[in-house]
């Protein structure tokens, strides 16, 4: 299957099994530019797989995943690597932080992964620390930092390296609504602001709702709720 | 929700227009829908019938919308009532989508897809409504907030709803 | 507080140990491991005595050739015996050759029944080498038939080469010294050697060195998972018990660990036993029998490492307090103060201090000041470190992200770092020190041989009767031989028993002569006397008396029957000087060429070859044993090292660095539990890292870096205190202070290897725990 015109990433039928268990069984995806698209699903049904294959870290056992015309399936883990460090950022639920580093540190990581120098990377890190508000947490340990607080600092690490493509998985799963919604909006908008395009996986109808389009798996396949009506 | 109490509640921190009434409940509460000066017109006549309030004076010019209204003793004490009184909790016992499901188990139809399609015009309205939170003041988003709390309940349902529709036609069909 | 309660306590933490899913056994298990290898380390060194003993009297049982013995004549118990040791490479084979002379004679330990000429009776060992594919030179030597095996009684090791074979004519070449005739096997007079007390402090210092690492050891492995722990004791108050039933339920888990330990170290033992005696290190091996700890010492390990761990983990949890709702330090991790940590080997410095000086003139150390002030001065190690890791760390600059990631690391818990690395810098301190201090004292114990390895690299002596000539020639043509100087000597005294003066006699010819003393001028004929060696006063005197007859090879009290061939001072005595001889040491006597000797003086007289070589062919020193071998099965290669050394030193030098590699490998052990214990902590954040594209490298150096930091500051430490503690102990015995730079390193290289194997085992389960599984909540 060719990927849908203007894409920017696409999978189709991807197959992915973990041992006895199939987590994904022909599952399609794409996503254009500044596109925000949420994957829904119970739990177990195989979208945080769906998210670990399209970011290219879970090698599917079949199906094609094309990012920006090139296939994620051929890349050695090398390639796939660098691809995350450079075009892709990730929010998780937690544990994502890393606890010994400052927060303005663990902004600077990405960059500082990809070889940005200490400086530029931490003061890069401070100008998406004060879009998402917590530049005043930039010496404190993740340790010291409330839940709602971190996840932004991930946020703001997601969004450092100015990825094309942000993966969020369960961004807030962790957070009462206040906290989580404020996340969503802080995420989502920096997002639009950079035309970058975000997979987020939720099981919360009110966190996909920041989204533009929705995306249902069970059972390992996909549904574009956009097809259905 | 009662406009007579919403006006009185509205006049209890001193006389109004007609006019600076609609204003004020439209500014508030009126989102969707704002007041028609009728319907104004129709509730403070009813209210003054009923000793709630009083005319405190007219404008020359004439015509109900120059009239300033107060409100009165019998008002206040109706407003503490209303105010005291908790509303009734919606049962949500008659559900068209239930019976829109059964009936599509019982004649053989495609449950799911109801339901697919159900899900996908509730999050849409959702979208929608989270939309307009992140662009109106707090009043918006308090009110957003209860509309997307009452969605993400019936999302919740057609969820689950879905996930046990075999045993459902079971029960329904047999 | 009634027993009944702590005893519900104590039950409810060892439950606690085993439940608790994979994870508490998983735990439960690596502390039995850890604390089972320290006691299986222990149980060995309390099994170290009888090992030696049982050593010592295997080898005083099957004593024979012995002086006493001289005056034995043949009779129904008597057996003639010789002592044919010889050498493969630098293997030593300690060799026999019998001959029945009574019917009743002995038989030798291990041995069933006599070998006929030209049979022999082998070790196992000795066995597997003769028949392995490179030993041809040695089964030319040793070409007797295998008629049987040397039981285990006859042997000292379970790796020992040894042989006895049968031979027949041994009665003529009695000299007491390698050939004897004896009617029983066994030290007749055995002694028990007064302890010298510097060796006595190295035995002392050995053990405190080698368990003080084990010690340390089982501290920190009773802490494996001390987190999860706190943890789930704060549900315990939660669900209502209070700060006292909590520790007893820590305490608890700890003793569970600890006993279910012991079991681990029983085990261990007896597998290390058996491997102990299928293994030779540094030349000795032993039976597994030999390891048998004795019953005290043994049940005392078994009552010390419970309640040891029990102690740590109540000390552990002193500055914690358990709330229902999570663990609260109670001081602030405060700065670490410097100045009580100095108390610990500024104490031990002061307990050792009043020895310094006392040498081996003035009677034994204090044994418990040694231990004492040697015991604090390596715990001193354990205080110190910590601040030291915090200190240098606080103040590390920035650098790649790995050095940042581990850096970092180290900041929030250098405490934890420290307590890992506490074990092998205690090791290597210890073994730093004791290096120094044989070192030191080596030229007490390791006599200077003193030979000249220019001129010759082997000596080989000839037995009583046996030509010179036939065994020269034979050399001559031996390959890797360059060059042969041979004597036939003996001594001549003025009587035929107990002589008053004597002189040495040396035949040979002028090219030989010439190696030993300086010659005017020789010719076959000539004859010399040495005129100024100055241990020799008799000679000078006996040679003006030409035409006085001496008899060589005289007898005295207790040796009897000896030649006492007649032998006249020759006339024309040349003078001849001194110069220093092939052994580095002065000939005296007469010297004289073959010509100048009445043929009746050889049977008097001993072949004795010196060879020079040419090292480069391969196995030359077995040609030549080979070849000494053919010309005289009783000959006496020997081989000239630079130093010999005293066996006694040789055997705590090797204790040393067996236990040296014991602890050190098990302390890596420990290393490697608790570094994959904290990779496995941080699965989920490694996976993520890994998620956002870091670089396995990246994460790899990371964890390198965190455990090559603190090592290298605890080896630092531990060689500042090594030398200081080895600097105390060499004036303690009056010995000059210097510093083994080349043991120092290898201690100190060793101790590195031991962190670098340790990272690259860990690399392999890191890069497992980095697979994007770890993400996977589900």
């Amino acid at each position: 299957m060719t990927p849908p015109p203007g894409s920017l990433l696409a999978a189709s039928e991807l197959r992915k099994a973990y041992g006895p268990t199939l987590a994904l069984d022909g599952a399609d995806f794409s996503i254009h530019p500044g596109e925000v698209v949420a994957v829904m699903g119970p739990s177990g049904s195989g979208k945080s797989t769906l998210l670990h294959c399209l970011a290219g870290i879970v090698p599917p056992d079949s199906g094609s995943i094309v990012y920006d015309g090139r296939e994620l399936a051929t890349m050695s883990d090398a390639q796939r690597s660098a691809l995350r460090r450079s075009e892709f950022g990730f929010v998780f639920q937690f544990g994502q932080l890393v606890p010994e580093l400052t927060c303005v540190e663990n902004v600077a990581l990405p960059l500082r992964l990809n070889g940005t120098p200490r400086k530029e990377a931490e003061r890069a890190a401070l100008t998406w620390m004060e879009r998402l508000e917590v530049d005043d947490l930039r010496k404190k340990r993740p340790g010291e930092v409330s839940g709602g607080q971190g996840q932004r600092v991930a946020v703001a690490r997601s969004l450092v390296t100015g990825p094309r493509v942000l993966f969020a998985d369960e961004p807030t799963g962790a957070l009462d609504s206040l906290n989580g919604e404020r996340v969503m909006e802080l995420l989502t908008d920096a997002a639009r602001s950079t035309n970058a395009a975000v997979v987020l996986v939720t099981h919360e109808a009110r966190v996909a709702a920041y989204s533009d389009r929705e995306i249902v798996v069970r059972d390992g396949k996909s549904r574009d709720m956009e097809r259905v009506v | 929700m009662s406009i007579g109490h919403t006006l009185l509640g509205l006049l209890e921190s001193g006389p109004r227009h007609g006019y600076d009434l609609k204003r004020a409940f439209d500014e508030k509460f009126g989102h969707d829908r704002p007041l028609h000066y009728g319907q104004v017109y129709s509730t403070m006549s009813r209210l003054l019938k009923n000793g709630l309030v009083e005319v405190d004076g007219i404008e020359p010019g004439g015509g109900p919308e120059r009239k300033r209204y107060a409100i009165t003793d019998a008002g206040v004490t109706d407003v503490q009532r209303w105010l005291a009184t908790p509303e009734k909790p919606e049962p949500y016992l008659q559900s068209t989508l239930y019976t829109k499901v059964v009936l599509a188990l019982l004649t053989r139809r495609d449950a799911a897809d109801i339901l697919d399609t159900q899900r996908a015009e509730h999050l849409r309205m959702m979208r929608m409504l989270t939309e307009r939170k992140r662009k109106g003041d707090l009043a918006d988003q308090l009110i957003c907030d209860h509309a997307l709390f009452h969605l993400e309940a019936d999302l919740r349902w057609l969820e689950l709803t879905a996930a046990r529709l075999d045993k459902l036609a079971e029960v329904v069909v047999k | 507080m009634s027993v009944r309660q702590w005893v519900r306590d104590l039950g409810m933490g060892v439950r606690f140990a085993f439940v608790g899913g994979r994870e508490g056994w998983v735990r439960a298990l690596l502390t039995a491991v850890g604390v089972g290898l320290g006691v299986a380390l222990l149980l060995l060194t309390t099994a170290v005595p009888s090992m030696q003993s049982v050593r010592h009297d295997r080898e005083s049982a099957r004593a024979d050739v012995d002086y006493s013995k001289l005056d034995q004549k043949a009779n129904d118990h008597s057996l003639l015996i010789a002592d044919v040791d010889t050498d493969w490479r630098d293997k030593d084979i300690r060799g026999r050759a019998i001959e029945q002379e009574g019917p009743k004679a002995p038989l030798p330990p291990g041995v069933d029944s006599f070998p006929a000429v030209g049979e022999m009776v082998v070790s196992p060992a000795l066995e597997r080498l003769l028949k392995s594919d490179d030993a041809a030179l040695l089964r030319e030597r040793l070409p007797d038939k295998i008629v049987g095996t040397i039981g285990e009684s006859g042997l000292i090791g379970s790796h020992e080469l040894a042989f006895v074979r049968g031979a027949d004519g041994l009665a003529k070449a009695i000299d007491g010294a390698r050939v004897a005739r004896i009617d029983r096997f066994g030290d007749t007079s055995p002694t028990d050697p007064e302890t010298d007390p510097v060796l006595l402090l190295l035995v002392i210092v050995v053990f405190v060195v080698l368990l003080l690492p084990v010690g340390v050891f089982i501290a920190a492995a009773v802490r494996f998972g001390g987190e999860r722990r706190d943890r789930r004791l704060a549900a315990l108050r939660l669900v209502g018990s209070d700060g006292h039933m909590v520790r007893r339920v820590a305490a608890g888990e700890a003793l569970a660990g600890a006993v279910l330990g012991l079991v681990f170290g029983t085990v261990f033992f007896l597998i290390g036993r058996q491997i102990a005696g299928s293994v030779e290190v540094f030349g000795i091996s032993v039976f597994p029998s030999y390891l048998d700890p004795s019953p005290a010492l043994a049940l005392l390990v078994g009552l010390a490492v419970p309640t040891a761990a029990v102690l740590v983990t109540l000390f552990a949890m002193r500055g914690v307090v358990i709330e229902p709702l999570g663990v609260v330090r109670t001081a602030k991790p405060s700065r670490r103060r410097l100045w009580w940590r100095l108390l610990m080997p500024i104490g031990g410095l002061a307990m050792l201090w009043p020895m310094i000086g006392q040498g081996r003139e003035n009677g034994t150390f204090n044994a418990y000041l040694v231990i004492g002030g040697v015991l604090l001065l390596l715990i001193g190690i354990t205080t110190l470190l910590p601040w030291v890791v915090e200190a240098v760390v606080s103040r590390l600059g920035s650098g790649g992200v790995a050095w940042q990631l581990a850096v970092r690391r180290l900041q929030l818990s250098s405490g934890t770092a420290a307590r890992m690395v506490n074990g092998v810098a205690v090791a290597v301190a210890g073994a730093i020190a004791l290096q120094m201090l044989f070192a030191g004292v080596e030229s007490d114990y390791t006599k200077d041989s003193g030979k000249d390895v220019a001129r010759a690299q082997m000596e080989v002596s000839l037995s009583r009767h046996s030509e010179l000539g036939p065994a020269v020639e034979r050399f001559r043509t031996t390959k890797g031989v360059e060059d042969v100087f041979a004597y036939d000597r003996g001594y001549a005294g003025d009587r035929r028993k107990e002589p008053e003066l004597g002189f040495e006699v040396s035949v040979g010819e002028c090219a030989s002569l010439r190696e030993v003393a300086v010659l005017p001028s020789c010719k076959d004929g000539d004859a010399f006397y040495v005129s100024d060696a100055e241990w020799d006063r008799d000679t000078p005197k006996l040679a003006k008396q030409a035409g006085r007859t001496m008899y060589l090879d005289p007898s005295y009290e207790g040796a009897p029957g000896r030649q006492e061939v007649a032998f006249t001072i020759p006339k024309g005595l040349r003078p001849a000087h001194t110069r220093e001889d092939l052994t580095g040491g002065e000939r005296g006597g007469l010297l004289l060429t073959p010509k100048a000797v009445d043929p009746s003086a050889a049977a008097a007289l001993r072949g004795q070859v010196y060879l020079q070589l040419d090292k480069s062919v391969p196995d030359v020193q077995d040609l030549v044993r080979n070849a000494a071998a053919a010309a005289d099965p009783l000959s006496y290669p020997m081989n000239w090292y630079a130093t010999e050394t005293a066996t006694r030193y040789a055997t705590i030098r090797t204790g040393l660095f067996v236990g040296a590699v014991c602890v050190l490998t098990l302390i890596g052990a420990s290393l490697l539990v608790s570094q994959l214990e904290q990779l496995r902590d941080r699965k989920k954040l490694l996976s993520s890292l890994v998620a956002f594209g870091t670089r396995r490298r990246t994460l790899s150096l990371s964890v390198l870096w965190q455990t090559a930091i603190p090592i290298t500051l605890g080896l630092l430490l531990s060689a500042v205190v090594g030398l200081t503690l080895g600097a105390v102990l060499l004036k303690m015995t009056n010995t000059p202070v210097a510093v083994d730079w080349a043991s120092m390193l290898s201690m100190t290289g060793a101790g590195a290897a031991v962190i670098i194997v340790v990272t690259l085992l860990s690399l392999p389960p890191l890069m497992r725990l980095m697979r994007p599984d770890g993400l996977r909540t589900e």
